[in-house]
């Protein structure tokens, strides 16, 4: 148990996550390139197939399952690469890890951001 | 003599940079955030620094996957703004200054600051949205830049007081340095936000002015919190507030602020800036 673990909805990209994302990871970052990007969208499998990611993390990256990437070594930093190819931004990711619409995500940023009231502790949101 | 003068801290949201680039500077959401920005405009037009060296850190861009400096100095004469994958923004090239730069080098490293040396480097917006919020968009920036990267992308980044230190020891470097100068420290990022999980979003304008608080009048303070209260209060991205300590610890122990500027939000972030001088 790492002192951040209490820490809810969040996936700290710590030495050993960075360890198991590597290959994610470095997946995501060759999509910095026009041509990697052409060949990925005109066959999404097989292009993920050459950089020796686990079937999870595939399986994870081929169906967009963004907190699932997270919780598999990915870094959002690096995802960002993968958003921008989907022509997506970053707002548009995080309204879908948090499982909110973009239009309710914007809304709450609008509004202030999420509280940190409640969003402290996992026990906290346990509790109700 | 060389004299760090002045701190300057911001955040450094790419939707700024975007906003600029795209003329959206007036629009009804961008229009706070710039008005937020005037003053510092005004200043650096008053006070033309010769050189900033400017505290940042790459997302991804030229480091981060096969070599993660925690501390990394560019030394090179210039840095080209990155590809992050939609294209180099429309921003002049950042001109460094090699002499100072080894200079500071060779300063810290005998100050016991293993530093990482970087001779050629893309920088991303880290780098180059601070210098469109204060500058705008001239033809060329108009003072030399020596970026200094900071790790906060891998867990964990320096510690706050490790940040802190490496600003005395900047402060120190510059001042054994023989030729007048004038030098701004600028630290950016922060302030709160978080780009990941279910809790992307948060934003803790209670933590954000306490920060300032402490970062003005109690930097030791404000060296002393730890990492897992940064990601908990401030979000796993606002753990980026370490590097605003070391352009902190470039002043003197006492300083003005001339500027206190919060706005929420910038997209995902709250955007927070200050103005420092040295105050004896
Ligand atoms: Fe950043």
């Amino acid at each position: 148990m790492k002192e951040y673990d209490d820490i809810p909805g969040t996936y700290v990209f710590d030495a050993e996550r960075a360890r198991q994302g590597y290959p994610l990871n470095r997946f995501c970052m060759s999509l910095m390139h026009e041509d990697n990007r052409k060949r990925f969208k005109a066959d999404e499998a097989a292009y993920v197939g050459t950089f020796g990611l686990s079937e999870e993390q595939v399986d994870a990256v081929l169906s967009r399952s963004w907190n699932r990437m997270l919780a598999l070594g990915g870094n959002v930093y690096f995802m960002a690469k993968l958003f921008f190819t989907d022509g997506r931004s970053v707002q548009f990711a995080c309204a879908q890890m948090a499982g909110m619409t973009q239009d309710a995500y914007a809304q709450m940023m609008l509004s202030g951001g999420r509280s940190p009231d409640g969003n402290r502790y996992k026990r906290e949101q346990s509790d109700g | 003599m060389a004299e760090v003068f002045a701190a300057l801290t911001t955040s450094h949201v790419p939707a700024m940079g975007a906003a600029v680039d795209l003329g959206k500077t007036r629009d009804e959401y961008w229009r706070p955030v710039f008005e937020g920005y005037e003053f510092a405009k005004r200043w650096i037009a008053e006070t033309r620094p010769d050189v900033v060296i400017l505290v940042y850190n790459d997302h991804a861009t030229a480091l981060g996957l096969d070599v993660i400096p925690t501390f990394a100095l560019g030394c090179g004469a210039e840095f080209e703004p990155a590809d992050e994958g939609w294209g180099r923004r429309p921003v002049p090239m950042v001109k460094g200054d090699p002499e100072l730069a080894a200079h500071i080098a060779q300063s810290l490293i005998l100050d016991e600051f293993d530093l990482t040396l970087i001779n050629r480097m893309d920088v991303d917006h880290g780098l180059t949205v601070p210098l469109s919020m204060v500058f705008g968009q001239p033809e060329a920036w108009p003072c030399k830049v020596i970026p200094l990267a900071v790790n906060v992308v891998q867990y964990p980044p320096p510690t706050g007081n490790r940040c802190l230190r490496l600003g005395h020891a900047l402060r120190k470097a510059v001042a054994s340095y023989d030729r007048d100068l004038r030098v701004m420290v600028w630290g950016t990022g922060g302030m709160s936000h978080q780009l990941q999980g279910p809790r992307a979003g948060l934003i803790n304008s209670e933590f954000d002015a306490r920060f300032m608080d402490l970062l003005i009048d109690a930097p030791e303070e404000a060296a002393s919190i730890r990492h897992v209260d940064y990601l908990r209060e401030s979000g796993s991205e606002g753990i980026e507030l370490v590097m605003w300590l070391i352009a902190r610890g470039a002043l003197t122990p006492k300083v003005r602020a001339v500027r206190r500027f919060y706005h929420v939000p910038a997209s995902n972030t709250a955007v927070g800036h200050l103005i420092l001088e040295n105050a004896i």
